[in-house]
């Protein structure tokens, strides 16, 4: 397994391979810009405009990193245990089932009890349908790559169900479910106009991107500061050092998948209960794949997390953007770029490991082996 | 008469490591040729680099007194040279018959080209008794009938030269004495054939010359009537220079590890520890010699916890940990491990030199208070260890595999040592560690031994073995062939690694 | 009777495309390469055989340049699994993003539809074969319904089973193929090139989800409309596992799951006996079949061997 990979120093591998692997990803998609007959530098003037020009832009821009801190934690949390969990998608669609029977079916409780439940219940939904696949490839030897991608469909099955049959009101025409007022995150414009009358510009960006930080940082404490998250990396590292250190691989598995789905749960918590206040269809729209791109890039490190998120949520509202600028440009360019990040972050990891390591050690490999 | 095979001044590097040292042999035509050594002598190398999966740094090679260019397998097989591995490169669910046929079928359409290599294989199993049912799925046959179908496949293919690598190490003896007849065979019918091995009783069982190679270079080649098992053994390990360990007497004090009729079984059923009994004691250091492969790793799994017994019993300190089958626990009872491969297994070469050190340990409270893990201790812990046991550098924040090869090993055996252990269990200590670092751990091991804790010793260095046991015991094919101390000779331990006559139980 | 007819007539349309793909997967796993990008292969098939065929006026034109483009992101994915080691599953993610962006990015670019192409005249399409003059016969006028009234693209996916299971097992390349996806070793020390068998897989993967794109958009359908695949990447890798990796059973697989998408259609719902069974419980199934499968409670699962570990000459 150890090929002639070449060695590094550690600030190129945590920071400069990203880059590169995203100028390449950028400059690949410049190419499909210029083929579609549009100036690729003006494309990006736009998008970079259209997320840090302005205020409402920000917003927005933050509001969809946040989703993409939630799923690309998860994503990290199971990669750091080994596991490649695609199950964010399903995970956070789950989740938001559980947000909303608490939210609405317990909404006789008042406000601080019952937002916090609600969080929780979407977090164990989500954590409960990653725990499956996560008992059935620690007991039964069922890869979890292939569960996952199965319960994500089972999953836009069974909520598209539940919010047909169970959430949606009679007569209502809406595929969605009533409104969720009880358990209600403000947004960051109710919260300027309410407590500081000033008037922001409208954004979905709402207090779940405190959430967000919060998540990051217990991730961080999680994995580097305590002895499961020790656990945890150390299976993924190594896992025969991990067996002979008397960690039980199985049980590890598990929980790190629940927390995985867990935090991929978060995300429904912005989505639901601070931006839709309801349950409705498709929520997700891709977030839980944005979260693998984010991790990769971020190398599934909390603070790479945080920057690959920004970046994303600036790819998104800038694509937005560039497509009432420019209709010519559909915004599904910002997946085309999310593809080519994951191709050269994932697939060809390696590929400028050896020019950059000839680069920096000519004469060989730093350090003894 | 022109030699079948002739190797000259083959020389090989690997990085540091010289494998083959300006090796010159020569195989006479219709004879088996014995090749002999420890691990690490070269031989594989050797071999390998006659089949083609490496290239020598210089030297030349001859086929029946034509020199020759080896680039690859299908070079070698074109020359007719075979190969028998000892992992066998066979594709289980295929039967016998598509096995032999692989990358030689004759045609497009395997339909008609199976037709004629039945025809093929049932002569060839006749002429050398390599009877196989060729309809059989190779996954489902045992060992020695598998290792029929690679014979098989290298006489398929024309193979006048036959290179066997350690083909008795999976094989019952039965099936082992069924294999030499086809040697046997083989030979009568005018093929060559080299058997590499380390067992010295199969040399004399079946070659006609042996060639014995140590720490890379070819040491001597004899007529196997003309020489004795002494010989081969003391040629084998040779004589080196002890390293002077400054030792006291051992005080011997209650047992602290109890083995009985210990058996592991692996996943084939090969008993690889085949009932094993032997206890150890607080103030002395148990060496367990032999050449790698005959069980001394599995046991080591099966005491520190990683594997389960098959039968028998370990009793640690009174209690039965084959039924526990958790390092965690056993780590708890007092037993520390430094397992033979450091980096696959004691140490997380992506962690820093401070993870690493708690590699196993993590649970203590001392680290940490309950599920937290307080990074202040866990630096603290590693830079003491590292400062007291002279790890170089002595910097915890160092990612693991940056140190190193004697330095990561200093860093474990602290690890260990400083857990304060009753029994310590330790494999290849000093594998791969310059010679200051072989000092110090050895003292340290010694000064374990002499604050009254028990210490249980694997490796296949002689030299380590004799120079710290106070007991020495033999395994070979996973038995136990005998007790010796300390002041035992290399020749009577060599004989014993090698196979030859085990004590009476 | 006559929904029966059309029930079962609908459930081989449905399979095609399922088919194609689940035995593109075939070749591609037995030789130990992991698809998990078969959807994003189809898909960017589909939106090529759409835009040519509506450029060209050809439904000939659409196919070949399909092929073309499932051929470039399969070599791409190969690429990356064999010379480049990466992770194949990380791969597959990629590739069906990458597809199902540029699908809607071109698409929108060319014919400023947000992302459909125009619909196609019917020398753009596979048409179905009609025989209108047997369809009154008795007996023979349902079974010919049935079976006879589905395009040449769908014979072809149908052929391509035997063709395939003949192929890997009475052929000297299907032996090796199937060598190299159980050992790779024993591959490479009998001499054989095991980068280049697995190119082949790789490209026979790719030309083979390139005609079940094809089929999709200019066959099933009249144009491409984004998304267009709806996860049949995934249902054919479904039916792939749940057929434990056998070309015949993968058919019976690929039809079951046709099957279950056909009713999906037809009834929004089934009944049995009086009972509503919802559409999405039957659309679940497919997928709720897989993860029995996978966990071991009908028979055993058993991948090739080799399947998603990047080989390496380990010396």
């Amino acid at each position: 397994m150890m090929q002639s990979r070449g060695e590094l120093p550690h600030w190129v591998d945590v920071g400069l391979i990203p880059v590169i692997n995203l100028a390449v990803a950028l400059i690949a998609s410049g190419l499909v810009v210029l083929i579609i007959g549009e100036n690729p530098f003006e494309a990006m003037w736009i998008m970079v405009q259209g997320s840090l020009g302005s205020l409402k832009g920000w917003g927005y821009m933050l509001y969809y990193a946040t989703n993409f801190v939630f799923t690309g934690l998860a994503v990290a949390v199971a990669f750091h245990a080994g596991l490649f969990n695609i199950g964010g998608e399903g995970q956070a669609y789950m989740a938001g089932v559980g947000a909303a029977t608490v939210g609405l079916g317990l909404d006789f409780l008042p406000w601080p009890i019952l937002l916090p439940l609600a969080i929780l219940a979407a977090m164990a939904m989500g954590a409960f349908w990653a725990w499956i696949p996560g008992v059935l490839q620690a007991k039964r030897g069922s890869h979890i790559v292939i569960t996952t991608i199965m319960f994500n469909f089972i999953a836009a099955s069974l909520v598209g169900y539940l919010i047909n049959y169970w959430f949606r009101p009679v007569g209502k025409m809406a595929v969605e479910s009533r409104e969720i007022t009880g358990a209600y995150i403000l947004s960051a414009r109710e919260v300027a106009r309410e407590y500081f009358g000033v008037k922001l510009a409208s954004s979905p960006l709402n207090f779940s991107v405190f959430l967000a930080l919060i998540a990051a940082w217990a991730v961080w404490y999680l994995l580097w500061r305590t002895k499961l998250g020790y656990e945890i990396r150390a299976l993924g590292a190594n896992p025969s050092a991990a067996i002979y250190a008397g960690i039980r691989p199985d049980r590890i598995i598990i929980i790190a998948m629940a927390i995985s789905g867990a935090l991929a749960g978060l995300m429904a918590v912005n989505e639901i209960l601070g931006v839709q206040h309801r349950l409705l269809l498709g929520y997700v729209g891709g977030a839980g794949f944005v979260g693998i791109a984010v991790a990769l890039m971020g190398r599934s490190h909390p603070i790479g997390i945080l920057l690959a998120a920004m970046l994303f949520g600036l790819l998104y509202q800038g694509g937005s953007e560039l497509s009432f600028a420019k209709p010519e440009i559909n915004r599904d360019m910002v997946v085309v770029i999310q593809g080519l990040v994951i191709l050269f972050m994932g697939a060809f990891e390696y590929a400028f490991r050896p020019a950059l390591s000839a680069l920096f050690y000519p004469l060989g490999g730093e350090g003894n082996q | 008469m022109t030699p079948a095979i002739e190797l000259i001044g083959i020389d090989k590097r690997f990085g540091s490591v010289h494998a083959n040292k300006d090796v010159t042999l020569a195989i006479a035509p219709g004879s088996i040729h014995g090749i002999i050594g420890e691990n690490g002598a070269g031989k594989s190398t050797l071999m390998s680099i006659l089949f083609g999966f490496y290239q020598a740094d210089s030297g030349e090679i001859r086929v029946k007194g034509k020199p020759v260019k080896i680039r690859s397998s299908s070079d070698a097989i074109a020359l007719g040279i075979g190969m028998v591995h000892q992992h066998f490169m066979l594709v289980e669910p295929f039967t016998a018959l598509e096995n032999v046929v692989l990358g030689a079928e004759g045609g497009r359409l395997i339909g008609p080209a199976l037709t004629k290599a039945r025809a093929e294989l049932v002569r060839l199993a006749k002429d050398y008794e390599l009877e196989v049912d060729p309809d059989a799925i190779v996954g489902e046959l045992p060992v020695g009938l598998q290792q029929r179908v690679e014979i098989l496949k290298a006489l398929f293919r024309g193979a006048e030269t036959l290179i066997l690598d350690e083909p008795t190490g999976v094989l019952t003896p039965d099936e082992a004495d069924h294999l030499f007849r086809i040697l046997r065979i083989l030979k009568d019918q005018g093929k060559t054939v080299i058997l590499i091995t380390h067992k010295l009783r199969e040399i004399m069982a079946i070659t006609d010359r042996v060639s014995v190679m140590r720490r890379g270079e070819l040491v001597a080649t004899r007529e196997t009537k003309a020489t004795t098992v002494e010989e081969l053994a003391e040629l084998m390990v040779g004589r080196h220079v002890l390293l002077r360990v400054e030792k006291g007497p051992s005080n011997p004090g209650e047992t602290v590890l109890e083995v009985k009729n210990l058996t592991w079984k692996d996943r084939k059923g090969i008993a690889r520890v085949d009932n094993v009994s032997f206890s150890v004691r607080k103030g002395e250091i148990l060496g367990i010699a032999g050449v790698s492969g005959n069980g001394q790793s599995e046991l080591l799994d099966v005491i520190a916890g990683i594997a389960r017994p098959t039968s028998g019993q370990v009793i640690f300190e009174g209690k039965d940990i084959g039924i526990l089958g958790d390092p965690r626990h056993v780590r708890a009872e007092g037993l520390a491990h430094v397992p033979e491969d450091r980096q696959h297994r004691g140490l997380i070469g992506s962690f820093d030199a401070a993870e690493s050190a708690i590699l196993g340990w993590h649970h203590l409270e001392s680290l940490g208070k309950g599920f937290r893990l307080d990074r202040d201790k866990v630096v603290a812990r590693a830079r003491a260890e590292m400062e007291e046991f002279d790890v170089r550098p002595p910097d915890p924040l160092l990612k693991s595999a940056k140190f190193s090869g004697g330095n990561q090993q200093k860093l474990i055996i602290a690890r260990e040592i400083k857990s304060n252990p009753d029994l310590l269990i330790v494999g290849q200590p000093t594998r791969g560690v310059d010679i200051g670092a072989i000092e110090y751990i050895h003292k340290r091991i010694i000064q374990l031994r002499d604050e009254g804790k028990a210490v249980l010793l694997v490796s296949v260095e002689l030299d380590e073995i004799r120079s710290l046991s106070d007991r020495i015991l033999v395994m070979f094919a996973g038995r136990v062939m005998g007790e010796r101390g300390p002041r035992a000779t290399e020749r009577e331990l060599g004989l014993l690694m090698a196979g030859v006559g085990q004590d009476a139980a | 009777m006559n929904l029966y007819i059309e029930l079962l007539a609908s459930t081989i349309r449905m399979s095609v495309p399922l088919i194609l793909a689940c035995i593109a997967g075939l070749w591609s796993e037995r030789a130990g390469i992991v698809d998990i990008g078969l959807e994003g292969k189809m898909l960017i098939a589909a939106f090529v055989a759409a835009s040519a065929s509506a450029v060209f006026g050809s439904a000939w034109i659409g196919l070949f340049c399909a092929i073309l483009a499932s051929l470039a992101f399969a070599l791409v994915h190969g690429y990356a699994a064999i010379n480049q080691r990466g992770n194949q599953v990380v791969s597959g993610v990629a590739i069906n993003m990458l597809a199902a962006g540029l699908a809607v990015v071109l698409g929108n670019e060319w014919f400023r539809e947000g992302g459909r192409t125009p619909a196609l005249p019917p020398e753009g399409r596979f048409l179905p074969f009609e025989f209108p003059m047997l369809y009154d016969i008795p007996v023979v006028g349902p079974f010919a319904k049935i079976f006879l009234t589905h395009s040449i693209l769908a014979y072809f996916a149908f052929a391509i089973v035997p063709i395939s299971a003949w192929a890997l097992a009475r052929t000297r390349f299907g032996l090796r193929l199937r060598a190299v996806g159980e050992n790779p070793q024993a591959v490479d020390t009998a001499g054989i090139s095991v980068a280049a068998l697995r190119y082949r897989a790789v490209i026979i993967a790719g030309v083979l989800c390139g005609v079940a794109g094809a089929f999709i958009s200019t066959s099933l359908s009249s144009s491409f409309v984004r998304d267009m695949t709806a996860g049949s990447g995934f249902m054919a890798l479904a039916a792939l596992i749940f057929a434990n990796w056998r070309a015949f059973p993968a058919l019976g697989a690929c039809l079951l799951f046709g099957f279950l998408q056909a009713v999906g259609n037809f009834t929004q719902g089934a009944s049995i006996g009086g009972f509503q069974i919802p559409v999405q419980f039957i659309n679940m199934l497919p997928y709720v079949l897989t993860v029995v499968l996978l966990a071991g409670f009908i028979g055993k699962s058993v991948p090739p061997k080799a399947s998603g570990i990047p080989y390496v000459k380990d010396r």
